[in-house]
């Protein structure tokens, strides 16, 4: 079989590149990684004809192919490098039509490397709204590539691109110009002779980015250096002379093929909807009541809406796990399959209700446009801590899990900023955390309603906890913008989008794929965790479970049944290895309130804080009272006694002591190893967990020790 | 010379040049051509980052940014 042929869609940001991938490719999409970096990489097929299928590679959005920042480096270590796996056999570059001018710099750009290329003309609707009329065969013949007037949205006009794709794929003619402003040949010549014949705008973008590239060794890159030098070539210079001359040959071509109808009216410039609602959402008061009212929308939403299906999965995985415990024999494979496996998925299914429903909101947010304004009205404030208004995406997105958040501060150009952004970013409580807040606030939080009834008592202490992770964030840094040192200036030019109507289907799919994420990813951890657990609670050393037995049984010999059985169990988990765990480490967080069973849980949740329910529910299921009729993991908490006390074990001060905890503290791989990808480097996520437990360990003493 | 951080609300101007080379790229590249005209139409709280209108959409940028595009007034 022939090769599936590859396609990179290609785009200035908001220009409709990921509606026309969404349009081309429906559900057919699988997100992967590229080779070598943690960006998610989104390919999809699409059908040009029968049995004629090509693969779409989703690129990020840019304005030129130089980089900016460390996403944007991506696509000339695809597009400059014909060794990639990833490199494409042909472009579509989507081009926004009521913005012609810009989007074609793109777009000869690509051009002029020696791919083939397609310009998708998207947006045509806006564009003659506004007044301008486009010719697009003109445009064609003009640019002599083939022009296909698409509307993403709607998906109109994908047969047109189909046949404009297929005769690309065909002659696979690369229409490029040459060099957009003239170099001397010699130059040209030494990089040939080095790396190979390659067009001579290739040769330049080596030239100029062979810092940014991983194609090149140590010693390729000190040749380019080398050439640089012999030849006296600034590409500073060159990018900026490139970039006028490229404008001024596409005013020309625009100018012949772009009617302006306005500007044979003279009519006064219409008030759009974008300037009407920004009036709103960029107002100095209103801006902000508005943002805050949204997060407080959202909060007050995710808590009470998912945890119907919530208590749904949690009732339903106890009623299953009691349903076998009936019907199966009593064994250790029996305990292994309900109370290691089917407690540990029950674990992670949880946790799809509150992801799907973060994601809904974030992307809804993305979707339109207004969360540029959000960055735009913070960064003012984040800049005296150290960030940056882009640090607003991840800070909420980690909302949802630090781990897409952390990738998501590629797009912060400074160095420093992104640095601080991503050490801070864990403190923001991710959904993981949601499940432990949720089970403790119902230990230690009466149900009420306050402010008239309106909210929720739980509710409101689930907000003021997120917003201590977000205060907590900004403190630290703060406090890391004193330490760290700045090597450059950080820059805020940015685009502010049109606003747009969300596109359900879009959020759809942004929904699914991070849930699918999520289950298959962090499921395996945690499913692994839960196994592990098992083993270490139900066997301990030597003869240790046998002993613990004769024991209960020697010391009261009066006791039968579900009362001497419930016994042994606690015993026997006592003298488990888990037991040994937790009891070893019990002198260094009995100041904090916790006993050894907590410390099992502690321990466990360093992995991923997410095995905590799980955990505990292994654990009093073991060794507490066992009640079938209602065996959910609050009310086993909730029956467990303090044996030094004899009150409840879960009261007000070990209850917060624990929220605290948990909010603070760095108890996440996954994080911490995306943080070590991240910055390339193993000094930053040792810091990122050494302050976060410090911080986590003084707070939860000091709440522990006031409240008791 | 005035600077497009000059710039009060609702008023205009024509880019002359710019004095900060690194920035000047990726400013050119996102559509702020020599000639091209832009209109401030924001201000963020606290008067910084503000928003203007240049080649047909609206761009936000730092007041120091700002302050390296040079305008010739009308």
């Amino acid at each position: 079989m022939a090769k599936i042929p590859k396609i990179a869609l290609i785009g200035n940001p908001n220009a409709g590149k990921s509606s026309l991938f969404n349009t081309l490719t429906g559900l057919r999409q699988k997100t992967g990684n590229f080779p070598g970096v943690t960006m998610d990489k989104l390919t999809g097929f699409w059908e040009l004809g029968p049995k004629n299928e090509v693969e779409i590679l989703d690129l990020p959005g840019i304005y030129s192919i130089y980089p900016k920042s460390i996403d944007e480096e991506l696509v000339i270590n695809i597009l400059g490098n014909p060794a990639h796996p990833d490199y494409p056999d042909m472009a579509i570059v989507v081009a926004d039509a009521s913005n012609l001018k810009r989007n074609l710099l793109l777009f000869s750009q690509v051009r002029d490397l020696g791919i083939p290329t397609v310009l998708a003309l998207n947006m045509i609707d806006v564009a003659e709204n506004e007044g301008y009329v486009i010719n697009s065969i003109k445009l064609a013949r003009e640019l002599s590539v083939e022009v296909a007037e698409v509307n993403a949205k709607k998906g109109i006009g994908v047969n047109g691109l189909k046949l404009a794709v297929q005769k690309t794929l065909d002659n696979r003619f690369a229409s490029n110009d040459g060099l957009p402003l003239p170099v001397s040949e010699e130059l040209i010549n030494d990089i040939q002779v080095a790396f190979g014949d390659v067009d001579p705008y290739r040769c330049l973008l080596w030239l100029m980015e062979h810092d940014r590239m991983k194609m090149f060794t140590k010693v390729q890159c000190a040749d380019l250096d080398k050439i640089m030098v012999k030849h006296d070539f600034e590409p500073k210079k060159y990018k900026s002379a490139e970039t006028v001359k490229r404008y001024e040959f596409l005013t020309e071509v625009v100018d012949r093929c772009v009617i302006n109808l306005n500007r044979q009216w003279d009519a006064p410039p219409v008030k759009t909807w974008t300037d009407r609602l920004d009036k709103l959402f960029l107002h100095p008061v209103g801006g902000y009541l508005f943002f805050l009212a949204i997060l407080f929308v959202m909060f007050q939403a995710v808590f009470t809406w998912a945890t119907y299906p919530m208590d749904a999965i949690d009732a339903g995985v106890a009623l299953l796990n009691d349903w076998l415990k009936g019907i199966l024999p009593e064994s250790t494979l029996r305990g292994l399959l309900t109370d290691g496996l089917i407690a540990g998925i029950g674990g992670v299914l949880i946790f799809i209700p509150q992801i799907a429903f973060l994601f809904f909101f974030i992307s809804m947010l993305e979707e339109t446009g207004y969360m540029s304004r959000v960055m735009f009205i913070m960064d003012k404030l984040m800049r005296r801590f150290g960030l940056n208004g882009k640090s607003v995406v991840p800070l909420l997105s980690s909302v949802a899990c630090a781990v897409p958040a952390i990738m998501s501060t590629r797009s912060i150009g400074s160095r420093k900023d992104r640095l601080i952004t991503i050490l801070v970013t864990p403190l923001m409580s991710c959904s993981a955390r949601l499940p432990i807040y949720t089970v403790l606030i119902a230990l230690v939080v009466p149900e009420k309603n306050t402010l008239f009834g309106l909210f929720n008592l739980q509710g409101l202490v689930l907000f003021i906890l997120y917003l201590l992770g977000f205060f907590m964030a900004l403190f630290s840094a703060y406090m890391m913008k004193l330490i760290l040192k700045a090597k450059e200036k950080s820059y805020f030019i940015m685009e502010l989008p049109t606003y747009k109507g969300p596109r359900f289907k879009h959020v759809s799919y942004t929904i699914l794929n991070n849930v699918k994420a999520f289950v298959f990813e962090a499921g395996k951890v945690i499913v692994a965790i839960s196994i592990i657990l098992w083993v270490l609670a139900s066997y301990g050393p030597g003869n240790s479970m046998e002993d613990a037995t004769n024991r209960i049984k020697t010391q009261n010999p009066n006791l039968t049944g579900v009362e001497l059985s419930n016994k042994i169990a606690g015993e026997k988990l006592e003298n488990s290895y888990a037991g040994h765990f937790g009891k070893f480490i019990e002198p260094a967080i009995r100041p904090l309130g916790y006993d050894w069973k907590i410390g099992i849980a502690l321990i466990t949740s360093f992995a991923a804080r997410e095995v905590f329910v799980g955990t505990m529910s292994t654990i009093y299921s073991l060794g507490g009272e066992i009640d079938n009729e209602n065996a959910t993991i609050k009310n086993r908490m909730r029956a467990e006694i303090n044996p030094q006390t004899g009150k409840p074990m879960y009261d007000m001060a070990l209850g917060f002591s624990l929220l605290i905890f948990y909010a603070f503290a760095m108890q996440c791989m996954s994080t911490l190893a995306t943080t070590y990808r991240e910055t390339k480097s193993w000094k930053y996520p040792l810091i990122q967990f050494g302050y976060m437990t410090a911080l986590a360990y003084l707070s939860a003493f000091l709440v522990y020790q006031v409240l008791s | 010379m005035r600077t497009v951080a000059d710039l009060g609300i609702g008023e205009h101007g024509f880019i002359a040049g710019f004095t900060d080379e690194k920035l000047s790229l990726k400013l050119l590249e996102m559509g702020c051509l020599p000639g091209t005209e832009v209109i401030l139409t924001h201000h963020a709280p606290f008067g910084d980052p503000i928003a203007i209108k240049v080649s047909g959409y609206t761009l936000s940028m730092r007041k120091e940014e700002a302050a390296t595009i040079l305008i010739n007034s009308i």
